[in-house]
């Protein structure tokens, strides 16, 4: 052994260390810690916390899903989640966030000869604010409130100008000769009509408007609007289990409505599954969904 | 209690934790390092890998043997990764693509834990558990034993031994990681993480839907995650997946878990160089960095600037119900603060601001408090600079400890901090003039320049979070990041060794009436200036570009 030059005694004790760390620690370690979450009162949790109703597994506590018909349309009896990101909604096999940023303002409208053809346009893209603008204006109707937003249109698309024109040495337009809608597609007939005086026009798709000063216009829309911020936001994980309370109560109303009850008993159910913040400051307060809704139909069934 | 109240109390109570623990993890982490005496567990273990306990190392041999086992680990883990479509437990999966193989075994070998897969799709169960989960132990620590052996440098005089690397490796494994993961594990479990062999299970949902639930060890992965700083997930999304993070107490003790180790090692420093107020100060350096950063980060998005958070009502794109705004940013400062990069909320959709702060969190050299040991051996390296800085305006020559900090050691020092910018401002400018690179961005304009900033910054760095919008699972990112996570690592390493076998060769130099106290508040003052100089200096132009731009109109 010593007659071996000391670089190779030197890796081959580097090998031998690294077999002896995988056994211990990849090996004898996450089966010991298995081994110890089989003890009843961790067990169901170690499984994944599943939820049975009438006899069978309908899926995880702990794993949001989607409410929705076959053509993605919320189903009316059930209180529904949050937006999600992950795969075509709430996939665990694809965990994730929409990663869009604070300033995605800017929609890549479809190709309208795509459009006409009935073809989705590969290449066009809603813009985060537009999601979440379509998102507040559906919920809205559909719950029966108002959903307008900041820096949204009645239309339910990002509220935004690319005002073209000479600038200044600080980049600020100082004349515009043109504003577009960047969000409204022609013929749309824009949410304001003049912008310093000059009339604002829609965006013909493929239009570029890189060339003008991107405006986001609040608009008159309440500071806290309707329909709360977690109703109209993906989650970091799109599986979120999760709703806040105030997105719980905006639906009860439906949901009582659907299935023929009380407001008062949705409520008192929403109350059931609402985790409040831990020891009073960790976390924020929130409802399960899967387990409301599980609840519902147990209680209160639906005769649709 | 309001949501605001809530939000400092929870802040408060990590602080509080993690300063009571201190002195007696630090204390105990000094005995580990410093007992002469061997199990009969280690003793055997030694006699597997062939090496003698007892035997001193040069600061050369202990680096060649820090790399030779981080060589041989990418090899293996490669190798496994590459293989997986034959091995059992590999939940069908096929053998990962050579350079995503390449790019993940650099990736958990240097402690980045940066991910260019998606946990769920690419890894089976026995390469996580026997290849990621393993070098999650060791590879944190390995940062340790370095650590310890800078301040053996410092503590020790006229001699060229440094401990020894093999030792080193497994008391820090088997002493101080495997019995917190332990109890972390099953503690994990009890908030509902999830710990099985099972493959995923198929439901119908109440809608009429099918869904696939996961399983895997994950309790046991999830806790040396965050305990060794290291922060690569189980799943795609990481600690924002319910299964690695279910809970609001979950997530407190996840943030804990990856601040422990790092925030009690300056106790460990200043046991070890016989002198508790130096460690003091140390830790009073990350803590004022460390507070500055977390409240920075909530204020940007408690506040929610910005034209989709107003629109929103709330910085709410990419968190969590059940962990709130403040819950996700004190975990997104924690990690970007500590080299571990886990994430419980989406990073790239966070205020300009908010992910501006994050970015120079990365940016200080991750010190406050750090990876698992590089925390403290950067702090170090930022005290050397300091003192190095107070003695030319003095007009003394400058020391630290009792050691002189010469032209020597001072070139040390320098060539570790330029490592990091170098290969940040390189890589990000190369990634930027090149169209392939340019078209992974997700997001236009200044964002998109923020999220290639943010890959390298978190590259070079050992970070590991993301911009996660940058599709960065392309050959440029893979070998490109790949090549800034390994010199990010190791040529600091090697570095900071070279640094501790130059201050163990010499004589203690007195402490006399011209020597810098390096206890007092003022030289806890200076080192936080030059931390915060050099990083403006060095990175504002790219913030400027980034975050920056974006967030100021």
């Amino acid at each position: 052994m010593n007659t071996l030059p000391a670089r190779l005694r030197r890796h081959l004790a580097a090998l031998r260390a690294l077999l002896v760390f995988t056994v211990i620690c990849g090996v004898l370690y996450p089966l010991a810690v298995t081994a110890v979450a089989r003890a009843p009162g961790l067990r169901h949790k170690a499984d994944g916390s599943r939820v049975s109703a009438d006899g069978r597994g309908v899926g995880s506590a702990l794993i949001g899903q989607r409410f929705t018909d076959v053509r993605g349309n919320p189903l009316g009896q059930y209180f529904q989640s949050r937006p999600s990101a992950a795969g075509d909604g709430y996939d665990p096999a694809a965990s994730g966030a929409s990663n869009l940023g604070p300033e995605d303002v800017v929609d890549s409208l479809p190709d309208p000869a795509l459009a006409r053809a009935g073809e989705p346009d590969p290449d066009a893209r809603q813009s985060l604010l537009t999601q979440i603008c379509a998102r507040s204006k559906a919920i809205g109707a559909r719950e029966g409130v108002d959903g307008s937003r900041p820096y949204c249109t009645g239309g339910g698309v990002g509220a935004v100008l690319s005002v073209i024109g000479p600038r200044d040495a600080r980049g600020a337009v100082v004349r515009p000769t043109r504003v577009v809608s960047v969000n409204e597609a022609c013929p749309a007939t824009p949410f304001l009509a003049t912008y310093r005086g000059v009339r604002v026009e829609c965006r013909t798709p493929g239009e570029d408007v890189g060339a003008g000063r991107i405006i986001p216009v609040r608009g008159g829309a309440p500071t806290r609007p309707a329909v709360p911020s977690d109703a109209v936001t993906a989650s970091a994980s799109g599986l979120d289990p999760h709703i806040s309370p105030a997105y719980a109560r905006l639906q009860a109303g439906r949901v009582a409505r659907a299935r023929g009850v009380g407001v008062d008993r949705v409520h008192a159910l929403i109350d059931r599954h609402t985790t409040r913040r831990t020891l009073g400051f960790m976390g924020e307060p929130a409802v399960n969904v899967l387990q409301l809704n599980t609840d519902l139909d147990r209680t209160a069934p639906y005769r649709g | 209690m309001g949501s605001t109240t809530a939000g400092i109390v929870f802040i408060g109570s990590l602080l509080l934790a993690l300063a009571a623990v201190h002195v007696p993890l630090g204390d105990y982490m000094y005995r580990v390092y410093s007992s002469p005496r061997h199990s009969r567990v280690e003793r055997a273990l030694y006699k597997v890998m062939g090496v003698d306990p007892e035997g001193e190392q040069t600061w050369g041999v202990y680096a060649r043997s820090v790399l030779a086992f981080s060589l041989v680990s990418v090899l293996v883990l490669y190798g496994l990764q590459r293989l997986q479509g034959v091995l059992p437990y590999s939940l069908g999966l096929d053998g990962v693509e050579d350079q995503v193989a390449w790019n993940t075994a650099v990736s958990f070998v240097t402690n980045t834990n940066w991910q260019a897969y998606s946990g769920e799709s690419t890894m089976g169960y026995l390469t996580q558990m026997a290849g990621l989960a393993v070098q999650n132990f060791v590879s944190a620590a390995v940062g340790m034993s370095v650590a310890v052996a800078l301040v053996r440098g410092f503590a020790r005089t006229r001699t060229s031994e440094l401990g020894n690397f093999w030792v080193d490796l497994t008391r820090g494994t088997l002493r101080i990681l495997l019995p917190v993961a332990v109890v972390g594990a099953i503690v994990l479990v009890a908030g509902g993480v999830v710990q099985n062999f099972a493959d995923p299970h198929t439901v119908t949902t109440i809608a009429g839907q099918r869904q696939a639930i996961p399983g895997g060890p994950v309790a046991s992965q999830e806790v040396i995650k965050e305990l060794g700083t290291n922060g690569g997930g189980f799943y795609n999304a990481n600690s924002a997946h319910p299964f690695e993070n279910p809970t609001a107490w979950t997530n407190w003790i996840e943030i804990f878990l990856l601040l422990l180790i790092a925030s009690a090692l300056p106790r460990t420093f200043g046991r070890i160089v016989g002198q508790k107020r130096q460690g003091y100060a140390i830790a009073a350096v990350m803590a004022v960095l460390a507070v500055i950063a977390v409240c920075a980060t909530t204020a940007a998005q408690v506040v929610h600037h910005g034209t989709v958070p107003q629109a929103a009502g709330a910085a709410a794109e990419g968190t969590e119900t059940r962990f709130g705004i403040v819950g996700s940013a004190m975990f997104a400062a924690a990690t970007t603060l500590t080299s571990t990069g886990a994430v419980d909320s989406a990073h790239d959709s966070y205020t300009s601001l908010g992910g501006g702060i994050l970015m120079v969190n990365m940016m200080l050299g991750e010190v406050a408090p750090g990876g698992v040991g590089s925390g403290l051996y950067g702090m170090l390296i930022l005290a050397v600079i300091a003192v190095f800085v107070a003695g030319l305006m003095v007009g003394r020559t400058p020391e630290y400890l009792g050691k002189r900090i010469g032209a020597r050691e001072i070139k040390f020092a320098s060539l570790y901090f330029l490592v990091t910018p170098a290969l940040v401002l390189v890589g990000t400018g190369v990634a930027m003039a090149l169209p392939g690179p340019r078209a992974s961005m997700l997001n236009g304009g200044p964002h998109g320049f923020s999220e290639v900033l943010y890959a390298f910054t978190s590259a070079a760095g050992n970070n590991g979070s993301a911009f996660a919008g940058l599709a960065a699972a392309t050959w440029f990112y893979d070998v490109a990041l790949g090549l800034a996570m390994l010199l990010g690592r190791f040529l600091p390493v090697v570095l900071v060794l070279g640094l501790a076998g130059s201050l163990a060769r010499q004589a203690p130099v007195p402490a006399s009436a011209g020597t810098l106290p390096t206890h007092r508040p003022l030289f806890v003052g200076m080192v936080v200036g030059v931390a915060v100089v050099l990083v403006a200096l060095t990175f504002f132009p790219a913030l400027a570009l980034g975050p920056l731009a974006e967030g100021i109109r």
